[in-house]
């Protein structure tokens, strides 16, 4: 088995000598063993967390089945999102479509669940029947008196990060529709979806620094705080993947500014609070950011230096959504000792791969949308010993030795944030370190 | 509460349904198709149901599922995907060199209208398929039936592609199985060859999903049907077909095809089913009951005997796939319990029929339903209107238990949170012996946690 094929050499470049960009954002070569996803899963990942919505999917049962509760992304409140609603559609709907269906079930669901707002995905199927999703919203909003949105979500109409764009879309149409007056230094956070806690950990450092947090978009999300977040001063986006749609939009419709950050790792997470606080351009924020870091790293470094030393040498590969979350995750791992020796994502852009060039050590090997026959001949290539990836990577890596940790939907500690650095440090220590690797050889 | 919002009054839904107990075709013909050796499934439609299915059964097996997709791509769906399903099979057969592609339509593909069967004629035709190696397929639109039916469609197109008579009848019988475990096929050859009786199983996923850490990741573990013992099915004196949804209609194409008779049987699930299974398997095989399966059911049986009082009575709310919950039920009644709420997702017109001849004379109170709306949410209801002692399902169950305080044994598809189904089988007599021992610790260790401290007993 010839593990790189030839049409996919554009997608791969190695740090230090090649001088090529890497192409990326094309679609997947047929036949390959991707690991990558639709719009439709795009749209709703995004979405998803907003606890008091309803979000229905219109299609066959399958769309639901797989993305029901599927991410840990925590609700302080209301837990409608962890439900899963579908119209289940069948044969004959498939031939004389699913409108009415579509209208009932909303009715009806909307009756039972009291939600702010309804989300309505439409599926694969639903774009070739051609389902007037829009005028049955309408219909339904204007019935019920809560918004009612469609999600464009035909999951053949591009990748994922198509699906980001459509989540976004949803959400603008929510945004502007409150009238919620807002407090003085006021943010949105965009792009952290609360997996494991995340989001709770940042606004904590937020609200010390005296920032009033006026909607998270969307983890912990609620519906009033999307339709009141065009109040904000400031929108701050993680995941720049996901959200940079809506913020952009967000800036040329209200004006609203928005900055890029990252919560992993020491030096992303106190740049987030110090570009904050310049951002006001205050002092007494700054200050007080200052003070935060201080106290957080000094807390932090004396744990992390018995990670450090133990790890020393350690060789990483990392294989994530965005190549956004990539950059961080290579600091991240260097801060503990750890060299990253491939760095591949499903869906990153040229800018951020060309970063990621300049960030890693020659021959680092830099991958756009693999696929696992590929990502074990680097593993092996590298001789890398830990694994950062999603679900479906981390089997391979455990069958071939690898200590693993999902930096996905299925982390189950927080890593954002300081104690989320300790925990990633824990968590790749105790991997890379597990007993288990003895009894392989 | 997660399920805070579930009340016991039922209301009559017309078009919803919540916390599904169900999924759609292509993940059963994807996990079917794990069962025949050095096979790679190939998903005809957009990339994200290639990705769902591949996560599910990762999560599910904790095992690397290797897919395939066509990747359909807006120009796909309106210029139909063919020119996709052959690029996939040069890029399958160039890159990843398996055996047999297996492909499976989408709801996507199905509703433009590909039709696959003249799009791999063309391939091979032209060329595309190397010689020696085999690309099949089998429809499996994703608004028809459930996940169980995907997994059907794609057994019956295993013996319509392979399935040869030729001048000499072969002394073996074949084992079409049902949706069960790599455990559960693992179990039946055990079965088998401790009755000396020489078999064909097919699908067979044990060696495939449940392969061991070796520090080298096999593309194509070794288990698994190879395709001359597919071939060679159609040659086999007799056929056996454990779980009728799953193999009825398999069995009786490879009787059109290859005149081989047949018998249907429950899934051997519990006492009953596995006497059926055994005595069905001696009869066409030619073969004795040793005594080591007799001593087998004789230890079984004296568990239940031992534990009688712990089942006693005991209220039981399951949900899963009918095949699956047509002998459990009976097993229960074995057992003495009282299976009182039955729902499955998948439409099943015989499951009425099936489930009241077990039911209605021991349990006539007993409510069952399956098809449009017999979800997780139905069964809910159900057990806030009556409680019950037990609950059995898979990993959606959890939200359930937790909530009205009921023990909880997993089994079913998909399990997401607990490891041990890939390795203990359900089926036979030490599944059986399986099950009961999962059913009374969970009932047990309720007791233990919730008598009053002057109640708890040492000895049980």
């Amino acid at each position: 088995m010839n593990a790189i094929l030839k049409d996919r050499n554009s997608q791969i470049v190695r740090a230090g000598a090649d001088t090529k960009t890497i192409a990326c954002n094309k679609p997947s070569l047929a036949g390959a063993v991707s690991q990558r996803a639709c719009v439709f899963c795009g749209s709703r990942v995004v979405l998803y967390p907003i606890a008091d919505a309803l979000h229905l999917i219109h299609g066959p049962i399958g769309c639901a089945a797989y993305t029901w509760d599927i991410r840990g992304a925590m609700s302080s409140g209301p837990e409608i999102h962890r439900m899963s609603f579908s119209t289940d559609l069948h044969e004959k709907d498939v031939v004389f479509g699913g409108e009415k269906k579509l209208e009932a079930a909303l009715l009806e669901l909307i009756d039972k669940y009291q939600p702010k707002a309804a989300f309505v995905y439409s599926t694969c199927i639903v774009g070739v029947i051609g389902d007037d999703i829009e005028s049955i919203c309408k219909k339904v909003q204007a019935l019920k008196q809560i918004p009612v949105i469609p999600v464009h979500a035909p999951g053949f109409q591009g990748t994922k990060k198509d699906g980001y764009r459509a989540a976004c879309e949803a959400l603008e149409v929510l945004v502007g529709t409150g009238n919620r007056p807002a407090q003085e230094f006021s943010i949105n956070i965009l792009g952290d979806f609360n997996l494991a806690g995340e989001l709770w950990i940042l606004i904590d450092y937020y609200k010390r620094m005296g920032i009033h947090i006026n909607a998270t978009i969307t983890g912990d999300g609620r519906v009033e705080d999307v339709a009141n977040a065009h109040k904000a001063q400031l929108n701050v986006v993680q995941c720049s993947g996901s959200m940079m749609y809506l913020a952009k939009q967000m800036k040329e419709k209200y004006g609203i500014p928005f900055m890029k950050v990252s919560y992993f790792g020491i030096e992303d997470m106190s740049d987030a609070l110090y570009e904050v606080a310049t951002f006001f351009k205050s002092d007494d924020m700054l200050t007080k950011a200052k003070e935060i870091v201080r106290f957080e790293f000094a807390r932090l470094m004396p744990e992390l230096v018995k990670y450090k030393q133990a790890l020393q040498g350690k060789k990483a590969a990392i294989y994530v959504g965005g190549s956004f979350k990539a950059i961080s995750l290579i600091k991240a791992l260097r801060l503990i000792g750890v060299q990253t020796v491939v760095v591949g994502s499903q869906t990153g852009t040229a800018d951020e791969y060309e970063i990621i060039k300049q960030l890693c050590d020659e021959g680092t090997i830099i991958v756009d949308d693999s696929n696992p026959a590929e990502l074990s001949a680097f593993v092996k290539e590298t001789k890398a010993d830990i694994f950062i990836g999603g679900v479906k990577e981390r089997p391979i890596a455990y069958k071939i030795g690898l200590g693993f940790c999902d930096h996905n939907h299925e982390r189950k500690e927080a890593l954002a944030g300081y104690e989320g650095m300790l925990n990633f440090a824990k968590e790749i220590y105790a991997t890379a370190m597990s007993p288990v690797w003895k009894f392989t050889k | 509460m997660l399920l805070r919002h579930t009340t016991d009054k039922i209301i009559d839904r017309e078009a919803l349904t919540v916390n599904p107990a169900k999924t759609c075709q292509p993940v059963g013909a994807m996990y079917a198709v794990l069962g025949i050796h050095g096979c790679l499934p190939h998903s005809h439609g957009s990339q994200g149901c290639c990705s769902y299915h591949r996560s599910a059964l990762t999560r599910h097996y904790k095992e690397p599922v290797m897919a395939a997709t066509s990747s359909f791509t807006e120009g796909s769906s309106v210029f139909g995907g063919q020119a996709n399903l052959v690029q996939a099979i040069d890029t399958m057969f160039a890159v990843y060199n398996p055996d047999v592609v297996a492909v499976h339509s989408t709801c996507l593909s199905e509703t433009i209208g590909d039709d696959l069967t003249q799009i791999i004629a063309k391939a091979k035709e032209e060329g595309h398929v190397p010689a020696g190696k085999y690309v099949f397929h089998a429809n499996t639109p994703s608004y028809v039936g459930s996940h169980v039916t995907g997994y059907a469609n794609m057994v019956t197109a295993m013996v319509k592609s392979f399935s040869m008579k030729s001048a000499t009848k072969k002394n073996q019988v074949n084992i079409i199985s049902g949706w069960v475990e790599p455990s559960d096929m693992r179990e039946i050859k055990r079965i088998a060859s401790e009755m000396m009786a020489k078999i064909v199983l097919f699908p067979d996923t044990s060696d495939v999903l449940d392969a061991p850490m070796t520090g080298k990741h096999e593309f194509y573990p070794k288990g698994g049907v190879t395709v001359p013992e597919l071939i060679s099915t159609g040659d086999s004196k007799f056929t056996i077909g454990l779980g009728p949804l799953c193999t009825l209609d398999a069995c009786i194409k490879l009787e059109n095809q290859c005149k081989v008779k047949f018998e249907s049987l429950e899934l051997p699930i519990g006492i009953q089913a596995t006497d059926a299974f055994i005595t069905a398997l001696s009869r066409a095989a030619g073969v004795q009951v040793p005594d080591s399966l007799t001593e087998d059911r004789g230890r079984l049986i004296d568990v239940i005997a031992d534990m009688q009082k712990y089942l006693y009575g005991k209220r039981v709310a399951l949900f899963g796939d009918p095949d699956t919950l047509v002998p459990l039920t009976e097993f229960l009644i074995a057992l003495d319990m009282k299976p009182v709420y039955i729902v499955t997702g998948t439409p099943d017109k015989t499951f009425d029929a099936r489930m009241s001849s077990i039911l209605s004379a021991k349990v006539p109170e007993a409510k069952f339903k399956a098809g449009e709306r017999a979800d997780i949410f139905l069964l809910h209801q159900w057990i806030k209107q009556q409680g019950v002692d037990l609950l059995i399902g898979n990993t959606y169950g959890k939200y359930v238990a937790r909530d009205e305080n009921i023990p909880f044994v997993r089994l079913g598809f998909p399990i997401l949170d607990r490891v041990g189904h890939s390795y203990f089988p359900m089926v036979g007599y030490a599944g059986a012996m399986n099950l009961v021992t999962k059913i009374l610790d969970v009932i047990m260790d309720k007791i233990d946690r919730e008598v009053p401290e002057e109640k708890v007993e040492l000895v049980m």
